[in-house]
Formats: structure tokens, sequence, C-alpha cells
């Protein structure tokens, strides 16, 4: 064989294997989405949809199962409101300091931090929840328990800082020049600058750093289930127990019997749970890719 | 301090606005501009002209201290306006730049509504009364000439406006905050020629009130607008005269040599 025709199959060969490596990303999402609704299907036939906005969810009971969802998406989004309450701010002025204000020895030693930040497990972040954090809410409010909703808004606001503070960072930064300029020649100053010119300008990749970081927040699991007290009831309060979409499906799926109702159930949250955090996922990029933000 | 000797050319009682001495500017260890001690008089329209990279615009961004935003760069010598040390360490660079307005080469326009692209000045200045503001957003727009193209649209985003009524939108912004003095980075280059001609009559109707200085690539258009002529060359001013003088019987061979496109 040439050395020609050898080096043409070779390519021939490599290309097939990183196509398929590639397409592996969407076969599996496809495969995803199939197991799920063939093993929540069932569901739909009977007890039938309707048992999943009941108000209450007791999946084992001798007299009546309830199934409601309800109480669990509250309890998801009441963590996550929370967990936004503080981490936007926050996150939004971190990143307005290291886009436009710090030197760059600063930015140098800050951004690494951040990043250590997003890379600690959420295990981790829960044992730190447990021993520190759920004691001070405790004292705090003088509750009888500390594992509340607010103590899982706040682990959940240390995981979503990193994300938040960097893409926030990266619109900040793709402002133009000119515009910041402009404003400059007219005699703003530094300040005025960011918060009339650049932070506007930069607002829908920020909205979108939101929707990522809220995504990433309601998805989470490991930290929610240790620290906030795991009560599935219906509530408004930051101070009382809850139980997330997430938290629940971790906490019964290794009991529930195989193939049951409740077992159907729990799939049909984490279809629920998908398909928020896809539609999320979807809008977010869709705002980045409207206001050229995306890299 | 210049000697207004050096321009024999010059009317004797013109008021010279803006002086600059032995100017040298660095941007970290490459010099951009050598000595350069140049007089603008009030009220009419001097151009600065030179080949790319000559330093004409380095030296515009001097004058209202655009230049600080760079990091590393430096500036050597005295540049005074009315009299005051520009440079001299207490000065207010908000006060310098409400005095001093700058129009860029690309329109940039914020991403707001017309109307608040020309208020946003006078509101970063301190401004609230609405009766006022839409009295100065309309004045600035009359005096930028696209008051009749804008008047029934004033609320409508700045970036549906063409390329031109961008720019003369921005020379607008930049009239709201009152200034004497006005720098334009050649305002015309990225627009076409009826633009750009727009644009020329505008500055043509300003200099009755302001004094501007204006760096363009452009010698016609140089010739067109202005009074005076500023000619740089390699960070160097290398002649500075009355603009027909400039354009038909410089003094210099390179200023000959570069308007008769020898070379640039």
């Amino acid at each position: 064989m040439s050395r020609s025709r050898k080096l043409f199959i070779t390519d021939k060969v490599m290309r097939l294997l990183l196509v398929s490596a590639a397409s592996t990303s969407v076969l599996v999402v496809c495969l995803i989405f199939l197991f799920l609704f063939k093993e929540a299907g069932p569901f739909a036939l009977s007890p039938g949809l309707g048992k999943l906005l009941d108000s209450q969810w007791i999946p084992v009971s001798f007299q009546e199962e309830h199934f409601g969802v309800g109480p669990l998406l509250s309890g998801s989004a009441l963590v996550t409101a929370l967990a936004m309450l503080v981490t936007v701010p926050i996150s939004v002025l971190v990143a307005i300091y290291i886009a436009e204000i710090a030197r760059p020895g600063e930015r140098e030693f800050l951004k690494p931090f951040i990043e250590i930040l997003a890379s600690i497990p959420s295990v981790v972040l829960g044992f730190f929840g447990l021993l520190v954090v759920a004691p001070i809410v405790k004292a705090t409010f003088g509750l009888s328990t500390g594992l509340t909703a607010l103590t899982g808004a706040l682990l959940l606001s240390l995981m979503a800082i990193p994300t938040i503070i960097s893409l926030s960072e990266d619109a900040l930064v793709s402002v133009p020049y000119a515009l910041k300029n402009a404003s400059l020649a007219l005699g703003a100053s530094h300040l005025q600058t960011i918060f009339r010119v650049t932070l506007p300008a930069a607002l829908p990749g920020i909205v979108a750093a939101v929707m990522l970081g809220i995504g990433r927040v309601i998805g989470e699991t490991m930290a929610v289930l240790m620290v906030t007290g795991n009560s599935a009831i219906l509530t408004a309060s930051p101070l009382a127990s809850v139980r997330t979409m997430t938290a629940t499906i971790a906490a019964e799926m290794g009991e529930v019997p195989f193939g049951s109702v409740h077992y159907q159930a729990l799939f049909w949250i984490g279809i629920i749970l998908l398909v928020i955090t896809f539609f999320l996922n979807i809008v977010a990029q869709r705002v980045l890719k409207k206001y050229g933000m995306m890299k | 301090m210049v000697e207004q000797s050096i321009y024999p050319n010059y009317p004797k009682d013109l008021e010279m606005v803006i002086t600059t001495s032995q100017v040298n500017f660095f941007y970290g260890p490459t010099q951009a501009l050598f000595d350069i001690s140049l007089l603008i008089p009030a009220k009419h329209v001097t151009a600065l002209i030179g080949p790319s990279g000559c330093g004409k615009s380095t030296f515009l961004r001097c004058l209202n201290r655009m230049n600080d935003t760079i990091p590393h760069s430096r500036v050597e010598g005295a540049i005074t306006i009315n009299q005051k040390d520009i440079y001299a360490p207490g000065t207010d660079v908000v006060e310098l730049r409400k005095e001093v307005g700058m129009v860029f080469q690309k329109s940039n326009p914020f991403p707001k509504s017309i109307f608040d692209n020309v208020a946003y000045g006078p509101r970063i200045h301190g401004e609230k009364d609405p009766i006022r503001l839409a009295e100065i957003v309309e004045q600035s727009l009359q005096q930028a000439a696209i008051w009749d193209e804008v008047k029934d649209r004033l609320h409508a985003n700045a970036m549906g406006l063409s390329g031109g009524q961008q720019q003369r939108l921005c020379i607008a912004r930049a009239l709201a905050v009152g200034p004497k003095i006005l720098l334009m980075d050649e305002p015309a280059s990225a627009l076409d020629p009826k633009s750009t001609m727009r644009i020329e009559d505008l500055i043509g109707e300003l200099r009755t009130n302001y004094t501007i200085v204006i760096v363009t690539h452009n010698m016609q258009q140089a010739a067109r607008v202005s009074d005076y002529t500023a000619f740089f060359y390699e960070g160097s001013l290398i002649e500075c005269d009355a603009t027909p003088k400039i354009f038909t019987n410089p003094r210099q061979k390179q200023t000959e040599d570069y308007i008769t496109g020898r070379f640039g």
C-alpha cells in the first residue's frame, strides 16, 4: 500500500473515531430522556398524572399514599430563591470589582480563590453546613433546629457564586472600550461609568449568568439533603425545614421497591427537574447568543 | 512658554486657548510624541494631519487627558487650557472633560434611547430637572443638525440610527455638557461621502462658538474645514500654519512631500 493511501485511511479512521466520540454526548442525553420516560411512564396511566398535583408528599402510608410534588417544588423554589437573593448582589459586585477596578495583581490573586470555591465537593460543603452554618442559623434566630431552607440557601450560594462571578465578569469585560471611553470623555467618573454604562450594557450577560446559576443550584443535591431538614411541607418561611426535589430523589431512591408507584413518582420528579434545568440553560444560551456574548 | 511669533501668518490679535510646550508622551518605554509645542486659537478649527502613527491622535487625547486610562503611559511638558495647567496635581479631570468634549473615530452611542444618550452628560453632572434636560437635549440635537431627523423618535434606541446619524448624535451628546472646546478624532473616517459632508458642514457651523481640534487622515478634509493646520510626522510637530499657507506654500520640505502625496 502506498504511503499516501495509508495516510488517507488513517485519516478516515481517526475521523470516524472522533465523530463517534463527539456524538456520544448527544446519544447519552437522548438515552437519559428515554430512560426517564420509560421508568416514569406507567404512572401516567395509573394512578394518573393528577396524583402529582396532590398537596402532600406521603409516599409510604398504611392509608392513602400521596405523591404531590408541590411541597418539593416549593422547597426547591424557596431554597433557590433565597440562595439567589444572597448570591446575585455579592457575585455582581465581586465581578465588577474584578473586571473594572482590581489591579492586575489583585485579579491574579482573587481569581484562583474563586475557582477553588467552585471545586469544593458539595459533600464537604454539606459538612461545613452541618457543623458551622446550621448552629449559627439556629443561634441567630433562636430556632429548635438549624436545618432550615435558609441554611441550605447559604450553602447553595457558595456553590453558585463562582459560576455567576466568572460569567458576569466575562459579560462586563466584553463591553466595548468605546462605550467606556465615551462616558469618561463626557466627564463621568470611573464609578459613574461602571454603573451607568458598563453594567447596563453587560446586563443580558449577567441575566444569563444568573439563570445558569439557578440551574446549578436547583439541581444540587448533597448539600441540601444534609442541611435543609428534610420535611416535605408547603411553606414560604426561610426558617422552616424543607425538602427539595433533588433531596427527595436521593433520600428515597435507595429504599423504594423497584417499579412501584412510588418509584415511578420519583422518576417524575427527575423529569420535572430535567425540564427546568434544560429550559433555564436554553434561555440563558439564547440570551447570550442574542447579545453576542457567547464565546 | 511658546512664543506666538513662531506663527508669522497668524493674525496678531488671535486668542490662544490651548498651549502646549515641549510635550513628550510615552507608552511604556516607547516615546510617541517629541517636544510638541503648539498653540491652538480660540473659536477656530485647527486640523492635525499626518500619516498613520505620527502621534496626532495621541496628542489629541492628551488635551482632555483621555490617555490617563492607558496603563504605563506618561506625559512630560506642559499643556495649558485657558492658562490652567491641566496636568498640574489636583486638576479635576471631570471639570476638564466638561470643558473639553470629544468625538471619537467610530461613533459610539450608548445602547440607550436617543434622549438618554444626549441627557447622559448633563445627568452625571447633576441635572435632574426633566424640563431643563429636555431643553438641553433639544438644543444639543439642533446644534448637531440632527434634531429634525430624530425629534419624533427621541425615545427610540440610538443603535437604530445610521452611521452618520450616530456620529452627529455623538456630537450632540458631547455638546450637551456645554464644552468650550471640541476634540474630534477622525470623526468622518468611517462614514460615506454624503454623511461626511454633513459632518463637515456641521463643523463649519460649530466653529463660531467652539474651539475645534480635528484629527484627520484626509487632507482635502483638512483643507475644507480648518483655519489652521498642524502637520505631525513620526511623533514630532513639523509645521503649523494657516491652512491655505500649509496647502499652497509650506515652509518645510516634509510637509510639502506629504501634502503632494509623495508619502503617507
